[in-house]
Formats: C-alpha cells, sequence, structure tokens
C-alpha cells in the first residue's frame, strides 16, 4: 500500500514529525514502511557514520528552484516545428522557456491565453530527472542553446520530479496554484511504501494508516465528514436490490448522481492516485479509486442509463447471485470469462453486469467518448481546438452514474479472484475482508467526490440491502490478563485509554473493562481468540519497545534431548573427520534422474511442481549425492557424503521418511602438490576404510562384510554388504561399468555407499575398552598359502578364533599371488600380536602359532609358506 | 721432564687452533690424550724417576692432562655448534611454496549454522525436537491457526502430494517447522502424568521445510527452519523479548542492538518482527541492510491460544511464545552470500569456502 503524505496529513496533523518518524512509528506497530520514496519533500541526509532507517528514494525539490509559474503565451520556435516557446511568469521575473510538450502545443501561436496556464518551473541549477534517460537519471538543468533558442530552465514533467513515469507532457497544475510558491509547498511529498499483513487488512487505506498512526503517536483522529447536497427523484424510487445469498453479500448499497460531466480529474487528486500507484482514468473511475483507497471500500461504477436500456427503460433492479456453470461475462479487461457456480455476480434482470467483488463487466462500464483525448498525442490537433476522439459504439459519454459499495464473503472472493487470474485493488481487499460498515461509507465518499470533481447531483438517499450484519465482539479484559500475557502492570483506565486510541469503544467496571469492536473491523474474534487480540492490541498501542525483558521464571521441563538428532550429529562428524565433505540437495527431484541408478514406479509425487525435474520426493539419498558429485566431476578429488531422508509413498497416506547416509568417493586419494606428481585414484578399499572407520567410531565390534551380486548398480565382483550384529545395514561398492556410463565421470572408478541409518542406529554397540597391558607383547608374522576363493575375513576370523584372547590383533599386511604358489591360490600374510597378562616366551606363541595353523589347514586348506 | 711437559702443552694447545672438525679433532685427541701419546708416555715413565721427582712430574702430567682434556671438551662444543650453525643456514626453505594440501571433511554450511543456533539454545536450555518433512494440512495448517482459505495462506506457498481424495485435509510439504510445535505439545501430553497439567515444554525445531516458489538467487524451493517454542505457566511476552534478546547477543555478539516490531502469523499473538542492527555496517546502511540498518532476524510472538488448544494446553492456564528463524538467511547476511541457490547447489567451490 503506497500512502503518499500529504494525504495522510488530511486526517492526522503531522506538522513537526518528520517523514522518518511517521514511518519508523507505523513500522513499529506493525505496519512495515518498506520504502520511502520522496517526490518533493526534503529528503534526510545522513552524516557519516549515521544509521539510516529505511530505503529511501526519489528526490526533494529545491524550494528556491523549482516553484510555479503560469504560463502566458505559447509562441512558436523560430527554428524547430515541433517546440514551443512560452512566455511564463515565475512569480518574479517573466521569462522564455522551451518546450515540446504535445499537451500544449495545440496552443501554439494562439496569442496571450485567456487562461494562464499553471505549471512546475524549474529554474537554472534544479536538480530533477532526466526525462529522456531511461529509468531515474538526476541531472542537474544549465544553460544551452537549442535551436538557436537559448534555453536555462524547463518546465517539468512528472518523470522530471520523480512523480511518475509520465514524461509525454508537461504537469499542468490546477488554477488555484499560486504562482511563485515554491512547488515543495504547493505539493511536496513523500509516499510509504506499506507492507500490509492478513491481519492488518483493514488498513490498506488511507484513514486505516491515520487511524493507526493517531495510536501510535497520541495525535487526534480527524475523521472525515461526508456530506453534501442531493436534489431529483431518489434512487429508491428507480433502483432496487435483491439479495439471494445473504452469506456470500451481507450488503449491498447503491447511490445515484446525474448529470456528471467526465474529465479529467483536479491536478492534485491525479498525482495523489499516481503517487499511490493508480493511474488517473477520468473523474469517475478516479473518484471511485480515490475512495477505495480513502476508506478502503472498493466501489464499482455502472453507467446508469446502459442499465436502463437493458431494463427496456424501466426501474433498474440488481440482483446479486451465484453464477452458472459455463454463464459468461465480459469484463471491462475485454475478456470474457466462463464463471462457475462458486463465482458471485451482480446482474440486472437480463442478465449479469459485473462479476462480484473483482471485476466489472465492459458493457455497463463508466463510458467516455472523448477518451482518445486523453491520450491523444498532437498528431489531430488544429489550433485551438481539441481533437476530439472517433465517435464511439455507445455514443455518448456516461451521464449518470449508478455507484455499488457492497460486501462480499472474503473466502468466496479469494478463491474467484484466484480462479480467473484477476488480482486487482478491489479484490486485494475483498479477499481479506471489508466490513460492510464500509459499503455505506465508501458510496456516500464515492457520490461526495463525484459531484465535487464533475458537478453531477447526487440522488437522494441510498438503496442499502443489509440482510447480514456482522457481529462487532465485545470481549471483556482485566488487568491481570495483561499481565499474564504481556507481563506488564496496567490499570483498567491505561487499558482502555491505550484501545480508545484504535477506536475501540470500552467501559470499565470494577476490574473489568468491556472493549466494543468499531465497526471497520473484522479481525477481532471471540471468547479467548478475541482476547488475544485485544491484548495484542494493547501491547501494539503501548509500543513494544516499551515492554521489558525479563528472563523465564518458569519450572525447567523434564530432559529428554533427542537421541536420534544426536546420533545423526555424531555421524557427520566422524564422515567430517574421515576428509568427507557434506551435501545437502534437493528433496524433489524426478523419476528420470534418479533412473539413472535405481528405477522406481512408485513415488511421492506433487501435485504442483514447479518444474517437471522436481516433481517426485527422493527415494534415493545415494541418487542425490552421486548427482552432486557428478557436478563436481571435474574436482580432481571428490569424497562427499548426505544424510537425510528418503520417502518412500504409501497410498494416500503420509510417506515413510526413512533416514539414510550415502556417500561417494571417486578421483584422487591423495591430492597432488608442487612436489607430489602422481597419486592414485581412490578404490573400493578406501571406502571400505573409511567405513570400518565410522562403525568403530560408532563403537559397534561385530561387524562383517560379505560379497554382494544382488545390487544392480554396483560391480558384482566389488560389492559388499555390511551387517552389524548380524543384521545388513548397507551396501557399497564400485558403481557397475553400465550404471556409471549414465553419469558424466572421469576415467576413475566410483566408489558408492549406501547405509539405512535407521537399521544401524538400532545396532546396540557391544564395545568395552581393553586394558593396557603392561608386559611386553610377542608380535610375529605368518603367511598361509589358500585358495583364491577363500575369504580373507574368514582366515581372519580363524585365526582370531583359535588365539582366543591371547592373540590380541590380527592384521593382515601383504597379499601375494605368483606361479610359485600356483594358479588358483593366494598367500595371505598377517602379522600377529600375542599378549597375556604375564611376559609370554616364544614357545608359549610357537604352541599357539601351531594350533591356528592346524586349524587353517583343517578347515580352508592352507598351508604355512615357509 | 716438567720442561716436556709444558712443551707437550703448548705443542698441543696450538695445535688445537688448527681444528675445525669432528674427524681432526678425534685425529688430535689420539695424539694428545691418546693412549701412545707424549703425555700418557710421560706417565708410563714415571716409575723411573726418582721418589722426590715422581710427585712433581706427576702432578704436573695430571694438570697438563686435565687441561688439555678441556680444551678437548671445550673444541669440540665450539665444532659442533659451529657445524649447527652451518647446517641450519644451509637448510633453507623456500617457506613461500605452498602447504602439501590435506583433504579436510566440512560439514555443509547450513549444519555449521544449524548446530551453532542450536548450541546456543541448548545453553539456554532448549532440548531439539525433529519431526517429518510431509505434513497433513490439518498439522501444517488448520492446527496452528491457519484455517482453509484463509488469507495467510498466502503467505505460505504450499506444495501438494498427490494423494487421491483427502478432501480438506491434503498432504503437502512441510511449509515451516511449525507443525512439530503440534507434535511436540501433544506428545508431552500423551506422556504427561496427568494430561491435565502437562509438562512445560522448551524445544528448539530445526528441519527442512519447503515452499512453491520458482528458483532463483533470491527464492527457493526448500530451505531450513530453526524455531524455538516455549510453553509453560508463567511465560509471557516480556519474557519473549529477554529471552530472544540474550539469544541474539549470543549469536552476534554481546552489544547487538535489537527491535521489536509488530507483525502478523496466524499462530502467534501478539507477533512481532525481531531486528538487529545490521552486522555487516553497524547500522550505518549497507548493501546487506538495503541501507536500513537493520536486519529482520526472525518472526516470533505468543502462542496463539488455539494453537496451545490443539496442542492438548490449556490457553486458560498455560501460556508460551515461539519464534522462527533461517540459518541459510543468516548465512548469506553473514557472509554476503548474494544467491540462494548455491546451498543446494553443491559446488564444492562454494562449500569449501566454509
Amino acid at each position: 500500500m503506497k500512502v503518499p503524505i500529504s494525504w495522510l496529513n488530511d486526517y492526522i496533523d503531522l506538522d513537526g514529525l518528520s517523514v522518518e518518524e511517521i514511518a519508523r512509528k507505523l513500522t513499529l506497530a506493525g505496519l512495515e514502511v518498506d520504502e520511502i520514496k520522496y517526490a518533493g519533500l526534503p529528503m534526510p541526509s545522513y552524516k557519516e557514520g549515521e544509521p539510516h532507517e529505511f530505503k529511501t528514494s526519489g528526490i526533494g525539490w529545491d524550494r528556491d528552484r523549482i516553484v510555479v509559474a503560469e504560463i502566458r503565451k505559447v509562441n512558436p520556435h523560430p527554428n524547430a516545428d515541433r517546440l514551443t516557446l512560452l512566455d511564463l511568469y515565475d512569480g518574479q521575473q517573466d521569462q522564455t522557456v522551451l518546450t515540446g510538450a504535445p499537451n500544449i502545443f495545440h496552443l501554439k501561436g494562439t496569442g496571450r491565453l485567456e487562461k494562464p496556464i499553471k505549471v512546475a518551473y524549474a529554474k537554472e541549477g534544479s536538480v530533477i530527472y532526466d526525462g529522456h534517460a531511461a529509468g531515474l537519471v538526476l541531472t542537474t538543468l544549465k544553460r544551452a542553446k537549442i535551436r538557436g533558442v537559448e534555453s536555462y530552465s524547463m518546465v517539468a514533467s512528472e518523470k522530471e520530479l520523480g512523480i511518475s513515469e509520465e514524461h509525454e507532457g508537461i504537469i499542468v497544475l490546477d488554477d488555484a496554484a499560486p504562482v511563485g510558491m515554491p512547488l515543495a509547498d504547493y505539493m511536496g511529498d513523500a509516499v510509504l511504501d506499506i507492507s500490509i499483513v492478513p491481519n492488518m487488512a483493514r488498513n490498506a487505506n488511507v484513514l486505516g494508516i491515520a487511524r493507526e498512526l493517531s495510536a501510535a503517536t497520541g495525535r487526534p483522529f480527524k475523521k472525515p465528514k461526508i456530506e453534501y447536497s442531493t436534489e431529483g427523484q431518489p434512487v429508491n424510487d428507480v433502483v432496487s436490490i435483491e439479495i439471494q445469498e445473504p452469506q456470500l453479500n451481507p450488503r449491498f448499497v447503491l447511490g445515484l448522481i446525474r448529470d456528471v460531466e467526465i474529465k479529467p480529474s483536479p491536478y492534485q487528486i491525479q498525482r495523489r492516485l499516481r503517487l499511490a500507484g493508480i493511474r488517473p482514468i477520468n473523474n469517475i473511475v478516479d473518484a471511485t479509486n480515490y475512495a477505495m483507497l480513502d476508506i478502503g471500500e472498493p466501489l464499482h461504477a455502472f453507467d446508469y442509463d446502459s442499465l436502463k436500456e437493458r431494463a427496456g427503460d424501466k426501474d433498474v433492479k440488481i440482483v446479486t447471485r451465484s453464477a452458472k456453470d459455463g454463464e459468461k461475462l465480459t469484463t471491462l479487461d475485454g475478456n470474457t470469462r466462463t464463471l462457475t457456480s462458486s463465482n458471485v455476480l451482480v446482474c440486472d434482470e437480463k442478465g449479469p453486469v459485473s462479476l462480484a467483488g473483482v471485476m466489472g463487466g465492459a458493457e455497463t462500464e463508466v463510458y467516455d467518448a472523448s477518451k482518445e483525448v486523453l491520450d491523444a498525442t498532437s498528431s489531430e490537433a488544429k489550433h485551438g481546438e481539441l481533437p476530439r476522439g472517433k465517435a464511439s459504439v455507445r455514443g455518448t459519454s456516461t451521464t449518470n452514474v449508478l455507484l455499488e459499495g457492497a460486501a462480499w464473503n472474503f473466502i468466496n472472493i479469494r478463491k474467484t479472484a484466484k480462479q480467473h487470474n484477476l488480482p486487482s485493488e478491489a479484490s486485494f481487499r475483498f479477499s481479506r475482508g471489508v466490513h460492510p460498515a464500509l459499503a455505506e461509507q465508501g458510496v456516500r465518499r464515492g457520490l461526495q467526490l463525484m459531484a465535487e470533481w464533475s458537478g453531477g447531483k447526487i440522488a437522494p438517499g441510498l438503496v442499502d440491502a443489509y440482510p447480514l450484519k456482522p457481529l462487532d465482539p465485545i470481549i471483556t479484559i482485566r488487568s491481570r490478563d495483561v499481565k499474564r500475557w504481556l507481563g506488564i502492570d496496567l490499570t483498567e483506565e491505561e487499558i482502555a485509554g491505550l484501545l480508545t486510541r484504535l477506536e475501540f469503544e470500552c467501559t470499565i467496571e470494577n476490574d473489568c473493562v468491556d472493549v466494543r469492536t468499531p465497526p471497520h473491523r473484522l479481525d477481532i474474534g471471540q471468547g479467548i481468540v478475541g482476547l488475544a487480540d485485544i491484548i495484542e492490541e494493547v501491547a501494539r498501542s503501548y509500543g513494544y519497545d516499551r515492554i521489558p525483558e525479563t528472563r523465564m521464571a518458569d519450572a525447567l521441563p523434564p530432559q529428554v534431548g533427542n537421541p536420534v538428532h544426536e546420533w545423526e550429529e555424531h555421524v557427520r562428524d566422524l564422515l567430517v573427520e574421515l576428509g568427507l565433505q557434506e551435501v545437502v540437495s534437493y528433496r524433489l527431484t524426478s523419476p528420470e534422474r534418479e533412473s539413472r541408478l535405481v528405477a522406481y514406479n512408485e513415488y511421492a509425487t506433487l501435485a504442483n511442481p514447479i518444474a517437471p525435474e522436481r516433481r517426485v520426493l527422493r527415494r534415493s539419498l545415494l541418487a542425490s549425492v552421486l548427482e552432486a558429485a557428478e557436478k563436481n566431476a571435474r574436482a580432481e578429488s571428490i569424497a562427499m557424503f548426505e544424510v537425510g531422508p528418503i520417502f518412500e509413498p504409501v497410498k494416500n497416506g503420509l510417506p515413510n521418511e526413512p533416514r539414510r547416509l550415502s556417500m561417494v568417493l571417486t578421483g584422487l586419494r591423495y591430492p597432488t602438490a608442487w612436489d607430489v606428481k602422481e597419486s592414485s585414484r581412490f578404490d573400493f578399499f578406501d571406502l571400505k576404510g573409511r567405513i570400518e572407520q565410522v562403525l568403530e567410531g560408532l563403537r559397534y565390534t561385530d561387524v562383517s562384510y560379505s560379497a554382494i551380486d544382488s545390487v544392480n548398480y554396483l560391480h558384482p565382483g566389488k560389492a559388499a554388504q555390511v551387517k552389524v550384529n548380524g543384521q545388513p545395514v548397507g551396501v557399497f561398492g564400485e558403481l557397475h561399468p553400465l550404471t556409471k556410463e549414465k553419469y558424466e565421470f572421469g576415467e576413475a572408478p566410483v566408489i558408492v555407499a549406501d547405509f539405512d541409518l535407521d537399521a544401524l542406529r538400532k545396532a546396540t554397540p557391544t564395545y568395552e575398552v581393553v586394558p593396557v597391558a603392561d608386559v611386553p607383547p610377542v608380535l610375529e608374522d605368518i603367511a598361509v598359502i589358500v585358495d583364491e576363493s577363500v575369504p580373507a575375513e574368514r582366515v581372519a576370523s580363524l585365526i582370531k578364533q583359535t588365539g582366543g584372547k591371547t592373540v590380541t590383533q590380527v592384521r593382515l599386511f601383504d597379499v601375494y599371488r605368483d606361479e610359485k604358489i600356483g594358479a588358483g591360490k593366494k598367500s595371505l600374510a598377517y602379522s600377529l600380536t600375542y599378549q597375556s597378562d604375564k611376559t609370554m616366551t616364544d614357545a608359549d606363541a610357537a604352541a599357539i602359532r601351531n594350533k591356528i595353523i592346524k586349524r587353517l589347514e583343517h578347515e580352508v586348506g592352507a598351508k604355512l609358506r615357509s | 721432564m716438567l720442561d716436556r711437559l709444558n712443551e707437550i702443552e703448548t705443542t698441543a694447545l696450538e695445535s688445537l687452533d688448527a681444528v675445525h672438525d669432528p674427524d681432526a679433532l678425534e685425529a688430535w685427541r689420539v695424539g694428545n690424550v691418546g693412549r701412545s701419546s707424549p703425555l700418557m708416555r710421560v706417565f708410563g715413565e714415571l716409575g723411573k724417576l726418582s721418589k722426590e721427582e715422581r710427585p712433581v712430574v706427576g702432578a704436573a702430567a695430571n694438570r697438563v692432562k686435565v687441561a688439555l682434556e678441556a680444551a678437548l671438551t671445550e673444541r669440540a662444543e665450539a665444532i659442533k655448534a659451529a657445524m649447527l650453525a652451518k647446517s641450519l643456514e644451509e637448510e633453507q626453505l623456500d617457506v613461500t611454496l605452498p602447504g602439501r594440501e590435506v583433504q579436510r571433511g566440512r560439514l555443509h554450511p547450513s549444519t555449521q549454522q544449524l548446530r551453532r543456533v542450536l548450541d546456543i539454545l541448548a545453553d539456554m536450555g532448549f532440548q531439539v525436537y525433529t519431526s517429518r518433512e510431509v505434513e497433513e494440512d490439518e498439522v501444517n495448517f488448520q492446527l496452528l491457526n491457519f484455517p482453509l482459505n484463509h488469507p495467510a495462506r498466502d503467505m505460505q506457498d504450499t506444495f501438494f502430494i498427490e494423494a487421491g481424495e483427502r478432501g480438506d485435509n491434503p498432504i503437502v510439504l512441510r511449509t515451516h517447522t511449525s507443525p512439530g510445535q503440534i507434535h511436540a505439545m501433544r506428545d508431552a501430553v500423551r506422556s504427561a502424568m496427568d494430561p491435565k497439567n502437562p509438562p512445560p515444554i522448551r524445544i528448539a525445531l530445526p528441519g527442512m521445510c519447503f515452499r512453491y516458489e520458482q528458483i532463483t538467487a533470491r527464492s527457493e524451493i526448500q530451505f531450513n527452519q530453526v524455531e524455538g517454542l516455549v510453553v509453560g505457566k508463567n511465560i509471557t511476552f516480556a519474557d519473549l523479548k529477554g529471552t530472544l534478546i540474550d539469544f541474539a547477543r549470543r549469536m552476534f555478539g554481546q552489544d547487538v542492538r535489537t527491535r521489536f516490531r509488530a507483525s502478523y502469523f496466524p499462530f502467534t499473538e501478539p507477533s512481532a518482527e525481531m531486528d538487529v542492527e545490521c552486522f555487516v555496517c553497524g547500522g550505518k546502511g549497507c548493501q546487506v541492510c538495503k541501507n536500513s540498518g537493520w536486519l529482520e532476524i526472525l518472526g516470533c510472538g505468543m502462542v496463539h491460544p488455539v494453537v496451545l488448544q490443539n496442542g492438548g494446553y490449556d490457553p486458560e492456564r498455560y501460556s508460551g511464545f515461539a519464534w522462527g528463524m533461517g540459518p541459510e538467511r543468516q548465512l548469506m547476511l553473514r557472509y554476503k552470500i548474494d544467491d540462494i541457490r548455491y546451498f543446494w547447489g553443491n559446488d564444492l567451490r562454494f562449500l569449501e569456502q566454509f
């Protein structure tokens, strides 16, 4: 919501408050000012090192150099057809000013103007925006010769003064503008761009902002009186209303104004509308928009005569009802819309005339036959004559206006605006809730403005159908409630005082304050919800900054911690210690992306994806990590992991979210350096070593590895399953060559692991510390020759079993094959550590060794290698 | 004899001056104090001397021996020192050559930041509570006081999961960690001895959240959130301010200035935004704070009575506060990261900077 300060000043005296102070008060009260745009008022200047407070843009106008002036004569330029020379008086002296402005070109050479034209005059040295530059570029007016005529000053356009983007012509001020007055004093302004959060929708209007500012500053709120005179036949005699569904349309109000003359609004009004972000159209449309921004009630103006014509010259009857499925309406943006039964229509007896609360129909819109004039360039202009627009199909401009103000169901409007993709100022407000009381105030304000700007005559009375009045809740609040929620002590009188500033009506009885919700807001609930709503208003009005800071005095909760989270963090730490980089991937992926690794038929699928490649929740964490590795394939070494959920679909229900750990290793084992030219590549055993370390770090001792050839994406000969305490917890190995081909990896093998963290977490650690011996161990190496088919782990576990607790360490230090050993055989060399409580002799060790060798011979046909 | 001894001493000490390396020193030792050196021969000849001469010459020979050995030791130390000095001088590295790279593992920056936040909260007595990422609309919205079709839903654009006909309770990717508030309260009520008097709650809820957004430099479809929740019998807005200011001091420095602005969230009332003075420019105005001097750091408020009720806590007797903040946003502000897509882009060139 863009709020010009000048407009705000109509309803609260801002004298002595800086624009920034106003913005600060509003921001702290919950109306966050995102930006301040200056359009004339002096901009704040910051000293070096002084804190800024708001994002700021725009320009201030130099009071000495930019003034109100009047054009007295429009002369031709001696050397340029498209330019004119203006005789201009700036309040002090006559000036000659050059311009190419199309909106006064038609006056060229007409001699002394009967009525001088009031303009914004920028003298030499003024700092303004360059009207011809793209975007906003500041420039200083300098003396120059243009086509042989000296130019040192200019008549400004809105763009040049930072009011709008408009640069098609110069600003033509209202006739009352006092010549010679600094323009900044006459119409210097600043615009506050305010975010309106949903429960502040009532404040999406200047009155609302003024009310809040009044509460925040304690300055009086000057609510406007809407008064006007009426004449002619009362509107109730010629128009009637029927509301078919009060739930959807609690109130409908119509007013009538006759004999309007459609023309541009006064310049000051146009300027305010532009600053507020609304394009001025003509005085009637502008009046509806102005009243909406003023009060918050969106209005719709019908061409009364076209409604009458549709009624066959009989009295107009307006009916509001749900649309029929398939019913059509051409809205005033020219689109024909097919409606559904959830849409609400404003109809006459012939059919729909407006999509309720969202957009009016084209046929009955206010029509301006001279519309082209307003947008005209000078091509058809003749001396002394305004160019006329093309004769229209509708003929003459609207002269009688039927003005609608209504209340609608906000949920219904919200759905309709979404359905037809019609976000508008009206639907913004109606879809957040507008109090029905505003329907009448809005229509009266609109009529008042139309009469003022168009010379129309307002018909007596309003047609007002109000079948469903909202409940304006009354909440009882006590000092102790405020104490309990906010931690501050306020008396009943203080509470009432704070709320009265926001137009709540408060009555104090004993220790209770009864608070009546004012008839402009729909955000106050009932019961304890209403109490919370009121307490928030007390807090805002009191000022959050005045509430003290305390430390909680309440009891501490029972300590339960989060073992799952803590355990996973430990896993992460172990992996990082091992040199792996953690990655975090998108949970959303596509079946195609995952199918490079593994294909699933079922997914938790988005109903509204942003893109096809992010339309399902991942089922494979490893696929995510592989993608991350692939992305970094140019790095010389990659070692990464991710810990996180995958999502297993459950029909019509919430997916399961099991936790996974995936790892990828590829590239160089060690980084190369200036004196290390070569490094080998990561292989299966690099990953296995890391896995062993992680499992050891997690205090698992019963860990076994077995070959597995059933994982499609793994090399069948270089893949292993990991079991902890006999339960499978994960697989790892080299990526299958056919799988690897589907990724853009280099030549190096890609080693991957995929662990089920839930299974792993459930395995109970069996770790106990082994006492450190204080007698020396006996160390011995033995090498045995076994068939290739005997897994190393089998040999090692036989050694351990046979050696018992005396053999404390079995370390494989060599695997060797050659002709002497024989084909299909391998030699495994182990270094054994014998350790006992007392000093061992070589003979003690030899006895155990012989037992081990016998056992190996017997179980796996091993032969001792001499 | 005594003259001979004097000569031996003089000659030996003189020749020692020319000794500059360990080999020469050994040769000198052998030649001057070794078994067959002239000095030792003097000792061998002592027996031949008269009773009177013997002690005089013996004492003199001993004196010379001590003197030569002392000189030897001194010389040996001098040679060692000289050699060390020489070798130190020769063994000069180009210390500006790069160090040998070590592959260091790192946590993802978001994990790092999450931990920083959770560690501080742990010190303040907040335990970690985690819950699922895919939720029912009811838990993600309705129980948190976002009624169906409420304009507040516009604040959180939502991903929906295809899940057959579920009417008004579709399945959604959680848009915030707040559904955890409902889960945590209900857990506490379930496990309470007296469900009418459930225990107080003080938890931190970290986790991934999702919004229906286009992926751009400024907006993402997923982001982490950490939420804090306190529920108890005497919890006030003043406690909220005190607790969050304490947190901000730990997080951003003891001197950090904060301010609270009124705001709106459906699940808290009163609601506020807490700003901290821009830690990049110290409030003077810069790109990071968009020249405002303040950074929006978290949204907070008193837990809405409807939410307490839905969690199983009687809002007439219990109150609480909650707040939420984004670790990625904090990182972006702190390290001037101008593109949010870096976080899930998993480019090592980004990740390795943390």
